[in-house]
């Protein structure tokens, strides 16, 4: 291997499997073994893979609630000021908060600001958009949006090991195992 | 033994592997030359659009004074094409939304194209009842905004409630495509070879590299987007009803119009996708995509959907005769029997005699049938809205001031001006973006192999 990437140009090593299962057995091990500073790449979710490599955690759908108890509260509040406060209106005597007539703007700009935060939430904390990623400088990578399924152990992982972790990745059945250039 | 027969017919026919169909849906859009189809299709419908652009410009000079409304019959066919068009997109919202709610996995490969028909539909839809405001350029007081008039608008009506309910719908139904269109943006940017399409398509994918934590919480959104997106979705047609029942115009003020208008919306929404679907296996051959299977549930969502249309014609017959109000019993025998019984009697005939055809097996599977079937539902649809707007207005409490109402040269221009519209804003869809989400036909392939995994483990099965 002459043409070897410079230690410190090197982000990880990317290991290729033809088979879902694959991915997910050898995140599994890798995560056993006591790698974290991994990540798996997919033509599509693959059921038990982001477990597989320790991502239990998700607030999106408390931001998402949040979102929406935002907008629901805005909203009412929007349609009170106006008629009760600015406006204020009499129409034959009816009361001026009349909020069963509020309820469906309250109720559409609940969900359009759960919307918002599920859809722009989602691009933030998964930190899109990226124009640049170094998976992308493998060109076997554009198979990742095809039929080819990807496990990438990073260098930052303390438990990293060039020979180790190649000949780890090797044994779990990858198809081909490349480093991935910064 | 016939229905046997059909379970059999896969929701995707066999063979298919993930590489495989990548390559065949992205190949539409990337191998760049069209089947001549697309060119004739497209031609026409652009023809129409510059329709649409010459009918709306005339319209901004001269005013709604060159259509044919007058008082009483102020709405006319603005308001009847906006709740048309607005019912057509409904089902595309229903496909994608509820039907992945309830996991009915054969929704996946109608999808995309049933919601991008919503957009475009909404689209045509949002355009009518500002093209009706007699001085469009103040669309905006309809929007809550502090201004130096210190005005509001009228949050009590249900007129405002819609303008929320359709910018809303407009603006969830992109958010839900867009987000739906990402990892296929990410597959187009990996398949072109071409630096043009590889950058704009790189740019909209916005760097997705299909991590596995992003799919977790892409997958989370997407159902939540889903979640969200079912109640929406009766909301804004029942507001739509609404804006009919608030009043007290005979034939508008009765309580069944929000699901009544509900259920019409994805009658003539679920027609539409078929009449889309069935000549867009054929020209770009994704009959293993789109199988019998796929047109047989439609069908069956359609005739489902136009019993509770029927039962919503009944309904309104029968509270006129129940509530022996002298104006709804006049107004339901002007309906058979005024000025615009023929068009009542092809409603009637179009929407609830047609569809009963749909109860044969061999009507369902039958691609031609459905489509004959399917446009005239959608005619259908656009008569219902037709009878329940102008026959309730043109018959008004005051007979002095009752009156006729004809479409005049430009009602139909703009009218043929907006089905142009979306026909061709439908055909750059298809040749610029995928017709069939990619990445869940590729879990629709994982989950047939297992499938049929079990199904080998288990003998004598």
């Amino acid at each position: 291997m002459d043409d070897r990437i410079e230690y410190h140009r090197l982000f990880g090593l990317m290991a290729e499997f033809i088979e879902p299962e694959g991915v997910v057995e050898a995140a599994k091990h890798a995560y056993r073994e006591g790698y974290r500073q991994m990540d798996a790449y997919t033509p599509f979710p693959v059921e038990g893979l982001p477990e597989a490599i320790g991502e239990h955690k998700n607030i999106l759908p408390l931001l998402i609630l949040g979102g929406g108890i935002a907008g629901a509260v805005g909203g009412f509040a929007m349609q009170y000021f106006a008629t009760v406060i600015a406006y204020p209106l009499n129409v034959g005597g009816r009361p001026l908060n009349s909020w069963p007539a509020y309820i469906p703007i309250t109720f559409e700009l609940a969900i359009l600001a759960a919307a918002v935060a599920a859809v722009l939430g989602m691009f933030f904390i998964n930190g899109l958009p990226q124009p640049y990623h170094p998976v992308f400088n493998v060109p076997e990578f554009d198979m990742a949006s095809r039929d080819r399924f990807f496990l990438v152990i990073e260098t930052k992982d303390p438990k990293f090991d060039r020979e180790g972790t190649y000949q780890f990745l090797k044994d779990q059945g990858a198809h081909r195992v490349t480093e991935v250039e910064v | 033994m016939r229905i046997d027969r059909l379970k059999k017919i896969p929701i995707l026919e066999p063979g298919h592997t993930y590489g495989t169909i990548t390559d065949k849906i992205s190949s539409i859009v990337l191998a760049g030359r069209q089947p001549r189809l697309w060119y004739i299709g497209f031609g026409i419908a652009f023809l129409f659009t510059n329709v649409f652009l010459l009918s709306v410009g005339i319209l901004f000079l001269r005013g709604v004074g060159i259509w044919g409304i007058n008082i009483p019959v102020a709405w006319g066919f603005a308001i009847i094409n906006f709740v048309w068009w607005i019912g057509i997109g409904h089902a595309g919202t229903l496909i994608s939304a509820i039907l992945l709610l309830l996991r009915q996995n054969w929704r996946t490969s109608i999808n995309r194209f049933a919601e991008a028909m919503t957009l475009f539909a909404v689209a045509n839809a949002g355009l009518y009842p500002i093209l009706h405001l007699g001085r469009p350029y103040f669309f905006h007081y309809l929007m809550p905004y502090p201004n130096t008039m210190g005005l509001w608008p009228q949050f009590r009506s249900p007129l405002v409630w819609d303008v929320f309910a359709i910018t809303t719908y407009a603006t969830v139904s992109l958010l839900f495509w867009y987000m739906g269109l990402i990892p296929d943006l990410a597959t187009l940017r990996d398949r072109s070879t071409r630096s043009l399409p590889r950058m704009i398509y790189g740019v909209f994918a916005m760097g997705w590299r299909g991590s596995a934590r992003h799919w977790k919480r892409y997958q989370t959104s997407y159902f939540l987007m889903a979640a969200l997106a079912t109640p929406l979705v009766i909301s804004v047609h029942s507001i739509v009803g609404l804006d009919f029942a608030y009043s007290i115009v005979p034939g508008w003020h009765v309580t069944i119009f929000p699901p009544y208008f509900v259920a019409g919306a994805v009658f003539s929404g679920f027609a539409m996708v078929m009449a889309i679907a069935i000549p867009l296996r054929k020209v770009y051959n994704l009959e293993d995509f789109i199988t019998i299977r796929h047109l047989d549930y439609m069908a069956r969502v359609m005739l489902g959907m136009g019993l509770i249309v029927v039962y919503g014609y009944m309904m309104e017959i029968f509270i006129a005769w129940y509530s022996q109000d002298p104006l709804e019993l006049y107004l339901a025998s002007n309906r058979f029997s005024g000025d615009y019984s023929w068009l009542y009697i092809a409603l009637i005939a179009f929407n609830v005699l047609i569809p009963q055809a749909l109860w044969s097996l061999r009507v369902r599977t039958n691609p031609l049938l459905l489509f004959i079937i399917s446009i005239f539902i959608n005619a259908g649809m656009w008569l219902e809205r037709f009878i329940i707007i102008v026959t309730s207005l043109h018959r008004d409490y005051l007979p002095s001031s009752w009156n006729i109402y004809i479409p005049t040269f430009y009602d139909i221009a703009l009218f043929l001006g907006t089905i142009g519209l979306f026909f061709a804003l439908l055909f750059l869809f298809i040749r610029f973006l995928p017709v069939i989400s990619i990445f869940e036909m590729r879990e629709l392939v994982k989950e047939q192999e297992e499938q049929l995994g079990s199904a080998e483990a288990e003998p004598g099965d």
